[in-house]
């Protein structure tokens, strides 16, 4: 597909056309938007019930990949029970691929992107939607990862502490990974390019991550592991608000 | 304005050209005067010994390098952000050409640093907040480049990778400090102290001297390569779209 006009000017910009469209989008208010927000996470969340491809695919690769590192760690680490935090999130993170891999990509597979993009709701109100489901998954998928380390590694990660380092990790990794699976959707070779784009972004929440959770599985206080809940919790704020502001940007010509 | 028009090339020779030959030139003056400096012009440092106190040297490549490769990240996230907001094609340029050269330089940083350590730490590598920044910097760059690669449409591309380039270099920060709650070792040269830093030394005069001139000769290499390289993707965009319009 080739632009003949530059991008920048909507094409709806005559006195007759443009207003239907563009108050529809916006019209309502917060209650109309939260609205939208839920009907696209519901969508997906329904189309999961059904379909069962995603979310079995993310249970059973997590699941399998801390069963291989606790056998490849086995044989040559004295402790195992010390790499599990670093297990904890190398396998949230590489398993949200999975996930992310999908959010975009099964809509351009079932030729549906167009449709939803048509959808008269605003952009970011697809983002929130999609987030929100992708959170479900992953949350779920976290919910069988946890146990099982419990029984391959010994460590008991059932803190309040470090489910809500989990859960604000798994915040900022899905809020920049949905916005890249967007990126990644329409382009050639995606499901390679995925992973190679995201990983490097995702270090401050794989870094906190593992130190918040060594940090408790430690014994130590709140006032040393607070700084790593600063770090997510600023991670978050700040990629969910620019992913926010940009995501208008990435079908400006579709 | 089409993209045909403003990609168009100037024919004569204009004073600009005269400009960037000059540019090519001092760039090759001044970088083979870095080497001449830091080779033999300055004096070996006095606290070191053996095998610190040759691998010491590669500190003026290693600092130049990482000029580079600041260069190329401050150009790409400017570019990048006025690309979103001007949609002017040669901003998009400019990203990739400074993404290209910064990648370079990058890699340059962590060779020579790598080179540096195994004397000095006795250790290539550690998880130190410096080496941890500009590791993921330059992977970042990469895929950067390998991104854009796999995008045809050319305004997509340069919108698509504004947005990565955008997003990438503002968690950078974040990841400096996540790394420096772990323990640092780098030696801070110029301000601070780090009381747990292995392997500084103190500046004499021709040491502040070889820097200065390693400062200026890494510079000028970092803008008259992009420059080049920013001309080069003027030009393969000008050649693009005639072809299009041949067909």
């Amino acid at each position: 597909m080739t632009l003949t006009a530059p991008s920048h000017n909507p094409p709806l910009s005559g006195p007759q056309t443009d207003l239907q469209p563009v108050s529809m989008r916006t019209e309502g208010g917060l209650r109309a938007y939260l609205r939208k927000v839920v009907a696209i996470a519901a969508k997906d969340l329904r189309a999961e019930a059904r379909a069962k491809e995603n979310l079995s695919a993310m249970i059973a690769f997590s699941v399998l990949a801390v069963v291989v590192f606790g056998l490849a760690f086995d044989l040559r680490v004295p402790r195992a029970d010390m790499v599990a935090p670093g297990v904890l999130w190398v396998v949230v993170l590489f398993a949200g691929v999975l996930g992310l891999n999908r959010v975009f990509g099964a809509e351009v597979d079932r030729g549906s992107l167009s449709a939803l993009l048509l959808a008269p709701i605003d952009r970011s109100a697809i983002y929130f939607g999609k987030v929100i489901a992708q959170m479900a998954f992953m949350l779920t998928m976290e919910a069988f990862v946890v146990p099982i380390v419990l029984v391959i590694f010994d460590v008991n990660l059932f803190s309040p502490w470090i489910l809500a380092g989990l859960f604000l990790g798994t915040l900022g990794y899905v809020s920049v990974g949905t916005l890249f699976a967007a990126l990644t959707a329409s382009t050639r070779a995606r499901e390679t390019m995925l992973p190679i784009l995201l990983l490097p972004v995702m270090v401050p929440i794989f870094v906190a991550g593992v130190g918040l959770t060594a940090n408790i599985l430690d014994g130590r206080e709140v006032a040393e592991f607070g700084r790593w809940f600063l770090i997510l919790a600023v991670y978050d704020l700040v990629f969910i608000t620019i992913a926010f502001l940009i995501f208008d940007l990435i079908w400006e010509d579709a | 304005m089409t993209t045909a028009a403003m990609t168009r090339r100037r024919t004569a020779t204009g004073g600009w050209e005269v400009a960037l030959l000059a540019l090519n030139v001092a760039t090759v003056i001044a970088m083979a005067a870095l080497v001449w400096a830091s080779l033999l012009y300055a004096r070996p440092a006095i606290n070191l010994s053996g095998d610190e106190q040759t691998a010491q040297r590669i500190f003026y490549l290693h600092m130049g390098c990482n000029i580079g490769a600041l260069a190329g990240f401050i150009v790409s996230l400017t570019g990048s952000i006025i690309y979103l907001l001007t949609r002017n094609l040669d901003w998009d340029r400019a990203t990739q050409a400074s993404i290209e050269v910064g990648t370079i330089c990058g890699l340059g940083t962590i060779v020579t640093g790598i080179f540096w350590a195994k004397p000095t730490w006795n250790t290539y590598w550690t998880w130190d907040p410096r080496l941890t920044t500009a590791t993921i910097t330059v992977l970042l760059y990469i895929a950067y480049l390998l991104f854009r690669n796999g995008i045809d449409n050319r305004r997509t591309r340069a919108r698509f990778g504004s947005i990565y380039a955008l997003f990438a270099f503002l968690s950078l920060p974040l990841t400096y400090y996540s790394a420096r709650w772990f323990r640092s070792i780098h030696p801070v040269v110029f301000s601070g102290d780090n009381p747990e830093a292995q392997g500084g030394f103190a500046l004499g005069a021709t040491m502040t001297q070889t820097l200065f001139i390693a400062a200026i000769a890494f510079s000028l290499l970092f803008s008259s390569l992009m420059i080049l390289r920013w001309r080069i993707l003027r030009l393969e965009d000008r050649a693009a779209e005639l072809r299009e319009e041949i067909e």
